[in-house]
């Protein structure tokens, strides 16, 4: 403790961090708004990490290459919709612009849903069947998440000229941010809003198929007790394919909310970081815990927003990891604890 | 498999006593038999000819292994440096079963100890005109203190973290390494940043008239014996030692101690193990023996800077370590040179305008996933020596229960324990 | 059941909301009133605007009709000699490297057509402007021992990184694009620089923002790569009590969301915003900036000085004010090149041009090696198609001249 403690206090005198407490505190509002909003998207991914993690006591490295996969996806949904990368966005009116996006979603949504499905037929599921080590488990997540990294870095230009490779996406961008409204001296942009709305809709809808129905029930006996779950009948290779699946569409949804907010993202490392950061998350607000993962999610992404005004922008990546790395000393179990396997009170 | 005689009435009691054996089958097999029972002189005997012969190859530069497109001195100078790795990461990965997925953070804390005392971009250059940290002697100067300030970060860094288990001491280490990088990348007023330290001290030796920077220097490009031999024969020499060092410890308390860890850490503490200690005993060595092979690249390529220590060459390092075979501290060699060797072997056959090396993170990815499915302990498994003394015990004992009636051979004495 | 006719209905929903808008036209023809954003950046170019010298006066174009010719006397002879090329040709920079190498083909195709004795490959090496990325692929350029020149490093960090290795080999190699200032006080024998170095650059623009522009409060932006740092050092200077600290700010590379650095320049309200940096970060920040309702004028350097910057940016880049020690080509090569090369030169395409042009020359007088090619350059004084080259003891150019460009 006194020796973390030690270097963590020559590290900042060494950077000669000044702390920009006027900054934070001009910007407070605009930060907190802009902070909800990566946290909105943070929140999507963790869910993933958080489902999988429940069922299957297992990190899902390679979730965060699902979400880039399905930044692709809705890429490639834009393109067959006859849309071209430029610098400029496209105005299609409100409502056709909410189709095209809708139907990248899906398009999204599907690749990321297949992606994840894949993934655990692929690579986790023999490991199961062999009974594997838990760390195999992990160097197999390892293994897959840059297998998938670097497929789209260098075989997916190959088969699809103009996608992947090096450099990012060209951006196809069909909203404009303009400033909606003002709230406490922050603009709140069309962007932020359509961020903010549909990620509390898809955490909504993602909680009542957890609690109220019949999957649900099964996703969370199977991660109470495997065992008895599979004596009172539910079969646990159905409930886990569907809990990637899961994972996965939310991870495709949030994919297209991330391009609407960076649209020149798409790249095939663009997913790591953001995965890293959407485990942080999840951690943060309690593992196996569906809404610890909202939580944590949007308390990482308003954190994260001070922090870069507070110590300037490139600690932005620092705190996301400083905050793992603390929450897992201190409090392992998150804020709102574990509570996938136990019987919600 | 006993070898129990079909027409015996009963079956050997001494037979039952000794307990199973490893199966014997294979070449791996009988060559380790083989060497087994090799007394220590003998065994060093056959070891320095081999050791000679593998110095010997970047001169020679057969050409079944030469690698067109890029140099092979380069390429064995790399190897060494990979292997140094893998060694550290097997202590802990392999020996005591931790999944440190951050290890290139030891590495570039070992690579920027160098560079910041040396380089002249740098604000704590203590380079002088002559004495310790003069021109010719800075680099070797370096070493210990890079040694000694990596394992301090291995402390620092195991202290606490490693009350966790599994997973989370996996994503903590990620974490950790990459928050090295980015301090690296951060603190611009120390360590210049991306732009990076350049003009690191090497060791300057053999300066000559149409060599004036000596013959570690990047300029020594000449035929077969350039820059990239020497530095290989320099990282020969830290890979014996550590190969020493980490044997020695393998068969000690600690080593056993690992094993322990490795295989079930609850029991382990249960029967009187301090594991937390022990744990703490990994990380650090193999932190320092990772600073070490960052100061070998510091000096070798004489600029750094923070892009070249990025997560995904954490991936790589694993491979090294899971390919040849976790806890087996000569496999995750081989290891390494499969890592090294292949992609620049592949560096001249182009598919589609890329050559064929720069997907190496691919297959090695791939290759980490179907040995994981298929064969999970490597190439070449691990078979732990526990005993110091431990084969000539076993061959001591084991010679009079050959003859029969003379009493039970005790099994106890030596556990063979499979990787 | 339920879910049958559910599953059902989706998909039906899905092929006819996928009908409608695949047959629908998008604006996308300039048809609508309302901005519709294509690839119209055809629209927006970037036009070379004064010339000015080191001092900052205005100069005249320089005359092209005694620039060095690569075809030479036409009856040279050689062997066993080769160039090489280092840059960034693939990554998020690659359209600075490509620049170079075609102008550099361009020389090489006029000598090898005219000289049939005398065929002088060039060897690429792609860096992706990375000095990691260089560091690895410098041993390979030395231990050829055919290679007697190098074009290259392309940029300012990789030459820092890799310029040892070159300089201990005895291997010459000529920059056509690598401004820091720093990179000839190393004390490199075999570093020539192609181009004016930052410490002019930054001077004349910084006098060009507060004279011309007549800007009163400049934020100053920089990314983190030697080249950036380096030439935002001297802006500042220069500018003097006009550059605002409250806003200057530094961004990665690799960075792309602007998001604070914007805020913050925001609440400074400057008149102008200097870039320190290449393309890639400098198209979506000026992206983001004119989203966040700065209207400031926008001014960078060569390393955003490229035609992927209008067509990153689009309308974001209109009225962005560029600058180059590098000179635009003139017509008649322009046409030579695009006939090449199926594209108009960029920046840094005159330089490559010239700077091959010299190497070729020093091979058709005879140079076998690389301390030939060093003797040549050192004493080479002749007229290219931008300007004078004649080089000084540390490899910089007498001479330097600074082109502004402004995006239209």
């Amino acid at each position: 403790m006194i020796a973390t403690s030690l270097a963590a206090s020559a590290t900042l005198y060494a950077g000669n961090i000044d702390f920009n407490i006027e900054g934070l505190t001009t910007s407070f509002w605009q930060l907190t708004i802009d902070g909800l909003s990566y946290g909105a998207i943070y929140a999507l991914v963790a869910i993933g990490y958080t489902l999988v993690y429940g069922v299957l006591r297992l990190i899902n490295f390679a979730h965060s290459e699902v979400f880039m996969l399905g930044m692709f996806g809705q890429y490639v949904a834009l393109e067959l919709l006859g849309f071209t990368p430029s610098g400029n966005a496209y105005n299609e009116g409100v409502v056709m612009t909410v189709v095209f996006l809708g139907l990248a979603m899906l398009f999204g949504m599907a690749v990321s849903g297949g992606a994840a499905v894949g993934l655990e037929r692929v690579a986790y599921r023999p490991l199961r069947k062999r009974g594997a080590k838990p760390l195999t488990f992990l160097i197999t997540a390892i293994g897959m998440s840059f297998v998938l990294q670097e497929f789209v870095h260098y075989v997916l230009p190959e088969i699809w000229p103009g996608l992947g490779g090096t450099n990012a996406q060209q951006p196809i961008k069909l909203v404009q941010p303009v400033e909606v409204f003002s709230i406490f001296g922050a603009s709140v942009s069309n962007v932020t809003i359509v961020i903010i709305v549909a990620a509390l809709l898809l955490t909504l809808v993602t909680d009542m198929i957890i609690n109220r129905t019949k999957f649900g029930r099964g996703i969370r006996a199977v991660a109470q007790d495997p065992d008895t779950a599979t004596l009172m009948g539910i079969s646990r290779e159905r409930v886990i394919m569907l809990t990637f699946l899961l994972g996965g569409i939310l991870a495709g949804a949030a994919a297209l909310l991330y391009t609407l907010k960076i649209p020149s993202g798409i790249i095939f490392n663009g997913g790591f970081i953001l995965g890293i950061k959407a485990f942080s998350a999840a951690v943060l607000g309690g593992i196996g815990n569906l809404r610890g993962a909202l939580l944590g999610g949007l308390l990482l992404g308003v954190m994260e927003n001070y922090g870069q005004v507070l110590f300037g922008t490139e600690w932005r990546d620092v705190v996301a990891f400083v905050l793992l790395v603390v929450v897992l000393m201190f409090r392992p179990t998150g804020i709102l604890g574990e509570s996938l396997g136990r019987a919600r009170v | 498999m006993s070898t129990e005689n079909p027409a015996a009435a009963q079956p050997d009691p001494t037979e039952l006593l000794r307990g199973p054996q490893p199966d014997k089958h294979g070449v791996g097999d009988a060559i380790r038999s083989w060497w087994n029972g090799l007394a220590r002189p003998m065994q060093w005997l056959f070891g320095v000819p081999v050791i000679a012969l593998i110095a010997i190859l970047p001169v020679w530069r057969p050409p079944i292994l030469d690698t067109p497109g890029t140099d092979f001195g380069g390429v064995m100078a790399q190897f060494a440096m990979y292997a140094l790795i893998a060694i550290g990461l097997n202590v802990v990965v392999g020996q005591a079963g931790l999944l440190d997925l951050g290890y290139v953070g030891f590495y570039a804390v070992g690579a920027y100890t160098v560079a910041l005392l040396t380089s002249p971009n740098s604000p704590w250059n203590k380079m002088t005109e002559s004495g310790f940290f003069s021109e010719d002697w800075a680099w070797l100067s370096c070493l210990p203190i890079a040694v000694a300030i990596t394992a301090f970060t291995g402390l620092i860094l195991g202290t606490p973290t490693l009350r966790l288990r599994g997973d989370y001491l996996a994503i903590v280490t990620l974490g950790f390494g990459e928050i090295v990088r980015l301090l690296a990348d951060n603190l611009t007023d120390v360590t210049n940043g991306g732009q990076g330290l350049s003009q690191i001290a090497y060791p300057h030796l053999g300066e000559t008239e149409d060599k004036p920077y000596g013959v570690f220097s990047a300029g020594n490009t000449g035929g077969n014996l350039n820059s990239g031999v020497w530095w290989f024969w320099v990282g020969m020499v830290m890979v014996i030692i550590a190969l020493l060092l980490v044997g020695n410890l393998e068969r000690s308390r600690v080593g056993r101690a690992w094993v322990a860890i490795r295989e079930d850490e609850d029991a382990a503490e249960i029967m009187g193990v301090p594991t937390f200690k022990f744990k703490l005993w990994a990380f650090t060595i193999g932190a320092s023996i990772g600073g070490l092979s960052g100061a070998l690249y510091a000096g070798q390529v004489q600029f750094i800077n923070p892009t070249g220590f990025n997560v995904i060459n954490s991936m790589l390092f694993l491979c090294a370590v899971v390919i040849g075979g976790q806890g087996n501290k000569l496999g995750v060699i081989v290891g390494a040179f499969i890592i090294v060797y292949l992609p620049n072997r592949a560096m001249s056959i182009e598919i589609g305008g890329q050559s064929l090396g720069d997907y190496k993170y691919l297959f090695f990815g791939l290759a980490l996933v179907v040995l994981m499915i298929f064969r999970p302990q490597g190439l070449f498994p691990a078979r732990q020596k526990l005993l110091a003394y431990g084969r000539q015990i076993y061959q001591a004992v084991r010679r009079p229960s050959d003859a029969p009636g003379t009493g039970p051979a005790p099994s106890g004495a030596t556990t063979e324990v499979g990787g | 059941m339920h879910r049958r006719t559910a599953r059902g209905a989706l998909i039906v929903g899905v092929a006819a909301a996928l009908a409608v808008a695949g047959c629908s036209s998008k604006t996308t023809d300039g048809g609508s009133s309302e901005t519709s954003g294509t690839g119209e950046s055809s629209a927006l170019s970037i036009q070379p605007g004064v010339l000015l010298d080191s001092a900052g006066n205005e100069v005249a174009s320089a005359d092209v009709t005694d620039a060095a010719d690569p075809a030479g006397s036409g009856n040279a002879t050689c062997s066993g000699v080769s160039l090489a090329m280092a840059g960034a040709l693939t990554g998020a920079n690659a359209a600075l490297g490509q620049n170079i190498l075609y102008g550099a083909k361009l020389a090489l195709d006029k000598h090898n057509q005219a000289n049939p004795n005398c065929q002088v490959e060039m060897e690429t090496f792609d860096t992706e402007g990375d000095p990691q990325k260089a560091t690895q692929v410098a041993p390979n350029i030395v231990s050829n021992a055919s290679i007697v020149g190098l074009l290259g490093p392309a940029f300012s960090g990789e030459t820092k990184a890799t310029g040892p290795i070159f300089n201990q080999s005895g291997l010459p190699f000529l920059t056509a694009s690598a401004t820091n200032p720093t990179l000839t006080e190393n004390g490199w024998t075999t570093f020539f620089r192609g181009l004016g170095n930052d410490n002019s650059q930054g001077s004349v623009v910084a006098k060009y923002l507060t004279g011309t522009l007549d800007a009163k409060k400049v934020c100053v932006v920089q990314d983190d790569s030697d080249y950036g740092v380096g030439l935002a050092r001297v802006v500042t200077e220069t500018l003097g009590a006009a550059a605002d600290p409250a806003c200057s700010a530094s961004v990665k590379t690799g960075q792309k969301d602007f998001s604070a650095t914007v805020s913050q320049i925001k609440g400074e309200s400057p008149d102008a915003i200097w870039y320190s940096g290449y393309y890639a970060e400098a198209a979506p920040f000026v992206t983001q900036l004119r989203e966040g309702g700065v209207t400031a004028t926008f001014s960078s350097g060569d390393g955003t000085n490229d035609p992927e910057f209008v067509k990153q940016a689009g309308e974001s880049a209109n009225g962005a004010v560029l600058t180059c020690p590098c000179v635009p080509a003139p017509a008649a090569l322009a046409d030579q090149y695009e006939a090449l090369n199926g594209q108009a030169p960029g920046v840094y395409s005159v330089e490559g041009y010239d700077l091959t042009t010299i190497m070729l020359k020093a091979i058709d007088s005879g140079v076998k090696d690389r301390a030939g090619m060093l003797e040549y350059v050192k004493n080479y004084d002749g007229q290219g198609v931008g300007k004078k080259y004649q080089w000084n003891d540390k490899g910089e150019l007498s001479n330097a001249l600074i082109q502004i460009y402004k995006v239209n």
